[in-house]
């Protein structure tokens, strides 16, 4: 990932503040698509900030969405606590949990790292169910608050916007060049005296967080949260589908795969609910075989080509 | 205790069977195949289907699955997987590529699957009981079992001392090399990876026959014969054997003694361990 | 007692693989701007020593010292921060970055570092010093191999490092390009460095090292200075086998 520059901080700041009004405009339906809109863009973003240079494939998010989801509904209906305290308690959690395993598989090459986050929802899951079934008692939690679809959209729409702002920093800072080092050749990276492990341990657990994050935030739009909601691995892929649909090499990438994909889906869930999961068959075989840059990739190329015309 | 010894080893058979299958795509293919559990579920599931329509016995259905599957993945590696090893400059961006594409190969076959069948591929064969050493454990189990040995055994022998066998394991070993020598690097791999899936569609015809399975569950036996493979060492059959009986031994003991939802979690403790201590696997030696 | 003005000092050090006993007891020292060549015949174990002293793996037995502080043990990253720089065999530049973007990674993680204008600055300041600063905004993928080559030195150099390790830089050039190689490193060494560098180019060797230390199968045959070595029996016979000794 380049340096973002000023004046796409900009651009980001006007997008945020016109988004801000999307609640004002639509309703039911279109303010539902407006939430996964931004709570996807929030996901992707952070993804791409890890993936995007270190080209590991992460499959956590939905085990960090699902943890963010889990504290808030058991610290609301088991202890009574605030949803604003377990949305800070959720970060916590996402984000140790992030570095405790990037530091197990990180050190290693990038299919341990794959297979490991590939079960991890599943695997939290099938854990949080057993912990629930034996020791609390209770299935299902229960997330009451006031807060309506258009506060969930704001909220995500600032968590998305902190995403962003979070990866135009580390884009321009020390971290953010060692990582496009790492994503070069690792090997040198390290022989010019970069910690390599500490670079991705520290990124991997903004994704940790962030997820944590949203997940906490979509979870009163539930209500009632069972584990095996929360924990779904589907939403793994769908965070990797969009990243790599809108492209890796900017940061503003995964907005651009974000929108049209969930249009799609929700169009061929709606119409051929049983077919969907072919959608994610033939959208993984699209990246890989004709966008292997993503849209990102594609847009630059047909603009340096123009480029290369005149 | 010997409940779980004689479950555990007979279930350890055809996990080291599947493992083998994906140790030949990875190994000598060098394709990372995330689609190898729903390639074992499609084994399921022709086993389940031929027998609930037609009465076909799953025994038969496994020599019939052997050459449509060693067709099927043949044809794969060929068309989908050979352009992405041509375009790849390192291997690091094969596996990516391999990753990714072969995600969409498991998403497709699950829609497949779920068109033909959304339910459980419930059936029974074979499922009388009989007693091994005292413990109680039914027939089609320990026939699974049998089978699972007799193929890994004639693969063995086929690596080790076959004209082509030889090839494959020269190609696991370096891929430069083997150009070198003679060996035609692109078939051999091909044949390598048609052979693994096949290996695995066939392990899946018989894992149905104990284990009811469905059109999603692929993604967990992936994982399982990762983490065997991980555990032996890559390319290492020997390995391979030991970690499916570990695995098969730990999950049936958590299974019995705690919770049989925890047989991931079992899994994912003994992959951590492996990751932590020692992740050129039980047999494999360190890379240089 | 070991001379304190060694600023690299190699002791006792063994690498096995498994069975194979890739260096065996090897010692030697580097003192302050010196120029020091490890020569020996192909497979004798000498970028292995390189990989050793840069960190890629650790020795199996025996210690690496620099100014005095153990370092055989210690990851590439804290080796490259102590002070150790290194060029690689096949040249290794970071593809999706230009000329100034390579170098720049080598100022910014060294133990100066710099960051922001500072680093460019210096970045272009040691580009010039190879003759490449005219290319700095150039893709990587456009270079030459010499060009390449003294890219990868460049970056090696921003790190402000107090060993610099060459592992064949030379090697691959055409004679052209070897004139300017060589004259290249003269100059490195005219600047007082302390340098040590696996080589084959014989002129090079004899043109540039104060002292060399000769490997053969692992092991260390003789050292001392160039012209004394390279006369030396033993060193014919490694090379060219017994019958012409």
């Amino acid at each position: 990932m380049k340096p973002a520059t000023v004046q796409e901080l900009i651009w980001a700041g006007v997008l945020v503040a016109l988004a801000a009004f999307w609640p004002m405009m639509s309703n039911g339906y279109w303010l539902g698509i407006g939430v996964d809109v931004m709570m996807y863009t929030a996901l992707a973003t952070s993804w791409m900030l890890f993936s995007g240079p270190t080209h590991y494939i992460s499959l956590a998010s939905a085990a960090f969405f699902g943890v963010g989801g889990f504290v808030v509904g058991s610290g609301m209906s088991d202890y009574d606590a605030s949803f604003w305290s377990m949305l800070a308690l959720s970060a916590v959690i996402g984000g140790v949990l992030a570095a405790l395993i990037g530091l197990a598989t990180l050190r290693l090459s990038g299919v341990y790292f794959v297979i490991f986050t590939l079960g991890l929802a599943e695997m939290i899951r099938n854990l949080v169910s057993w912990v629930q079934n034996n020791f609390l008692g209770s299935r299902g939690l229960y997330v009451l608050t006031d807060f309506t679809d258009a506060h969930l959209y704001w909220m995500l729409l600032v968590t998305a916007g902190c995403v962003y702002l979070l990866g135009w920093i580390i884009s321009r800072s020390r971290l953010g060049f060692a990582l496009r080092i790492i994503g070069g050749d690792e090997t040198v990276a390290r022989h010019v005296g970069i910690n390599t492990a500490t670079a991705k341990v520290i990124l991997f657990t903004t994704t940790g967080v962030f997820g944590a994050i949203v997940g906490a935030i979509i979870a009163p739009r539930w209500s009632y949260i069972e584990p095996n909601q929360v924990f779904s691995p589907q939403l793994s892929f769908f965070v990797v589908i969009m990243a790599l649909l809108g492209g890796s090499g900017r940061l503003w990438g995964p907005v651009v795969g974000v929108i049209p994909f969930l249009l799609i889906w929700n169009w061929v869930d709606s119409n051929f609910s049983n077919q969907s999961i072919l959608v994610l068959g033939v959208a993984f075989l699209v990246i890989v075989y004709f966008l292997p840059h993503g849209f990102v990739g594609r847009i630059e190329q047909l603009r340096a080509s123009a480029r290369g015309r005149s | 205790m010997l409940d779980i010894l004689v479950s555990g080893l007979l279930l350890s058979g055809t996990y080291a069977l599947v493992a083998m299958g994906l140790n030949l795509q990875y190994g000598v293919a060098r394709i990372m195949n995330l689609a190898n559990g729903e390639v074992l579920v499609l084994g399921a599931l022709a086993a389940f289907w031929l027998y609930t329509t037609a009465q076909i016995s799953p025994i038969l259905t496994v020599i019939l699955v052997i050459p449509v599957a060693f067709i099927g993945n043949w044809l794969i590696y060929r068309f989908l997987l050979t352009p992405l090893v041509r375009r790849s400059k390192s291997q690091g961006a094969l596996e990516v590529d391999s990753i990714l594409a072969t995600f969409g190969m498991s998403f497709i076959f699950i829609g497949i699957m779920v068109s033909i069948e959304g339910g459980f591929f419930f059936y029974k064969y074979l499922s009388e009981p009989i007693s091994i050493l005292g413990s109680t454990t039914s027939l089609n189990r320990l026939v699974a079992f049998l089978l699972a040995v007799l193929i890994a055994a004639a693969l063995y022998i086929w690596l080790h001392y076959t004209r082509p066998g030889v090839a494959v394991r020269a190609v696991s070993v370096s891929t430069e090399a083997s150009g070198l020598v003679g060996i035609n690097v692109p078939r051999t791999s091909a044949l390598a990876f048609a052979l693994g899936g096949t290996i695995t569609a066939v392990g899946g015809a018989l894992i149905s026959t104990f284990i009811t399975l469905d059109a999603s569950i692929g993604v967990v036996f992936t994982l399982k014969a990762l983490i065997i493979v991980i555990m032996g060492g890559v390319g290492e059959i020997r390995g391979a054997i030991v970690a499916a009986i570990i695995l098969g031994l730990v999950e049936t003991g958590v299974a019995t003694l705690v919770d049989p939802g925890l047989t991931l979690a079992a899994a994912y403790f003994i992959f951590v361990i492996i990751l932590l201590f020692r992740p050129q696997g039980l047999f494999g030696r360190r890379a240089v | 007692m070991k001379q304190a003005s060694a600023v690299l000092s190699v002791k006792n050090v063994t690498k096995r693989f498994g069975g194979l006993v890739a260096v065996s007891n090897m010692s030697f020292d580097v003192a302050e701007h010196e120029m020091v060549g490890i020569i020996g015949p192909n497979g004798s174990g000498k970028t292995t020593m390189i990989n050793m002293i840069s960190g890629v793996f650790a020795p199996t037995d025996g210690r690496i010292s620099l100014r005095g502080r153990l370092i055989s043990d210690a990851a590439p990253q804290i080796i490259a921060r102590e002070g150790v720089g290194r060029t690689f065999q096949l040249v290794r530049l970071l593809p999706g970055l230009s000329v100034l973007e390579n170098v720049m990674a080598g100022a910014v993680y060294g133990h100066k570092r710099r960051w922001g204008r500072d680093a460019e600055d210096f970045a272009h300041s040691v580009l010039e010093r190879v003759g490449m600063d005219a290319m700095s905004h150039a893709p990587v993928s456009s270079l030459t191999y010499i060009d390449q080559k003294r890219v990868e030195l460049a970056r090696t150099l921003a790190g402000e490092p107090k060993v610099l390790l060459l592992d064949e830089w030379l090697a691959g050039l055409n004679p052209t390009e070897l004139e300017t190689g060589i004259e290249l490193i003269h100059n490195l060494r005219n600047e007082g460095r302390t340098i040590v560098m696996v080589e084959h180019v014989m002129d090079a060797i004899r043109s540039l090292c104060d002292r060399c230390v000769v490997m053969s199968s692992g092991a260390k045959i003789a050292e001392g200075t160039t012209e004394g070595v390279l006369s030396d029996q033993d060193v014919i016979r490694a090379y060219l086998g017994d019958d012409d000794a």
